[in-house]
């Protein structure tokens, strides 16, 4: 039993090689939950709060990119530069538990964890990210869209570290919108990310299905609609909702996550419509 | 690799040996039986209440969310720790003459997390004091109170007073 603490990705990766079953451990916000509730029992850990290299995030403009570090927390995201130029992942990471959550909890902890409640995922998804992979053996890239492939499950590889996402700027609208039983400290029952560019509407849902959802068929139709009025987008919502597949569980039942999707779907329309 | 089983925590600028600790201890859980500092209170274990709030590298966190072997190397502030003399700070005699204070378990938590609002925005509106102490429950005072001293330590440290 060990818990080690590297500073460095390249330390990091090597401990990862030699430990592939170890939990890699990032703000520890789901961890020492289950931890400290003895749902589990960890052997090996290694921590990557120290991995100063995660931590960073940059823009590219030339590619038209922003590269966001797996350590990167919400409580960055939801303030200052990087809320400006990804407005949709500052208003996800202002809905993500308490400031104490904030300050620890990170975007690579949530792609790892991989529920489908997690609040930053339907960003990524709207937002065609790339998901970031090293491992001693070399680096690759994801799609959100195959990263992620069932509740807390991820196309992950014993030994590699998640080390960052890549997400397109430029959107013409962005807006992320979550429903939950209150207004704070409170884990989505519904939610839905929704972004526009050149007329291309994209919208991901999450907690309303086993993985992230693009609501593909929705977003043709509506892209396809020349003016976007009140009428457009309570149809839009309606059929973003039957491209949900909710369930009902001890959080709320999936009729009333259907509504939920529905309306939040409606309202981003009409929020990107108005701007 | 360095093997974290005997790990060293530097809390409010000392050096603690932890020794034959499990691995899976929480920074929460070390703190109060390990090195003898139960300012940190653990009432929800999952980072919902706020009373075990710590400061972990300059940022307010739950010290029950964090593995206390992974904050080896890092700077640990409690609230044993905010005046080093342990005379009551502006923030704590705030909390006792307004009335912040009824049963008592949810105030380490608030006094750090008021600490460190101030410290980062030192005349915050009202609704930025909420926002700052959302991640902290009590469930005696209604809030009012608090939000009380905190205006008063605001005006106070305003007026230079302090």
């Amino acid at each position: 039993m060990a818990v080690m603490t590297p500073t460095r990705l390249d330390d990091a990766l090597e401990m990862a090689a030699g430990n592939p079953d170890a939990h890699l451990l990032s703000g520890g916000t789901d961890f020492m939950v289950e931890v400290n509730f003895n749902h589990r029992k960890p052997v090996d850990v290694i921590s990557l709060a120290r991995v100063d290299e995660l931590r960073q995030w940059s823009e590219d403009r030339g590619a038209g990119t922003i590269f966001v570090g797996a350590g990167v927390v919400y409580a960055e995201m939801e303030k200052g530069p990087l809320s400006a130029l990804l407005p949709a992942l500052a208003e996800a990471a202002r809905t993500v538990g308490s400031p104490q959550i904030r300050a620890a909890g990170t975007l690579g902890g949530n792609l790892g964890t991989c529920s489908p409640a997690g609040d930053g995922l339907p960003v990524l998804s709207a937002l065609d990210a790339q998901v970031h992979l090293a491992s001693t053996g070399g680096t690759r890239t994801v799609p959100f869209s195959a990263f992620m492939t069932g509740p807390k499950k991820n196309d992950r590889r014993p030994g590699e570290i998640i080390t960052g996402v890549t997400i397109p700027t430029g959107d013409d609208f962005q807006g992320y919108s979550k429903v939950g039983v209150r207004n704070a400290m409170v884990i989505s029952i519904a939610s839905a990310c929704l972004s526009v560019r050149d007329g291309r509407v994209r919208v991901a849902l999450g907690s309303v299905g086993p993985v992230i959802i693009r609501a593909t068929a929705a977003e043709e139709w509506v892209s396809s609609v020349p003016v976007v009025d009140a009428s457009v987008a309570l149809e839009f919502g309606e059929r973003v909702a039957t491209e949900s597949r909710p369930i009902d569980d001890h959080r709320s039942t999936a009729a009333y996550r259907r509504h939920a999707v529905s309306v939040i779907s409606r309202r981003l329309l009409e929020r990107s419509n108005d701007r | 690799m360095s093997n974290n089983e005997i790990y060293t925590l530097t809390v409010n600028g000392r050096d603690h040996h932890v020794k034959d600790a499990w691995v899976g201890e929480s920074l929460l859980y070390v703190l109060r039986e390990r090195l003898a500092m139960p300012g940190a209170k653990g009432a929800c274990e999952q980072g919902e209440c706020g009373s075990c709030t710590v400061i972990l590298d300059g940022k307010a966190v739950c010290s029950c969310l964090v593995l206390a072997a992974s904050a080896a190397g890092r700077e640990i502030a409690t609230v044993e720790g905010l005046n080093p003399d342990g005379s009551l700070t502006d923030v704590q005699q705030a909390f006792i003459e307004e009335g912040a204070v009824q049963c008592g378990f949810c105030t380490p938590g608030l006094v750090v997390a008021v600490h460190k609002l101030l410290e980062e925005n030192p005349s915050p509106a009202a609704v930025e004091v909420k926002e700052a102490l959302s991640g902290n429950i009590c469930r005696c005072t209604g809030y009012g109170r608090i939000f009380a001293a905190v205006d008063a330590v605001v005006a106070v440290r305003k007026s230079g007073s302090r």
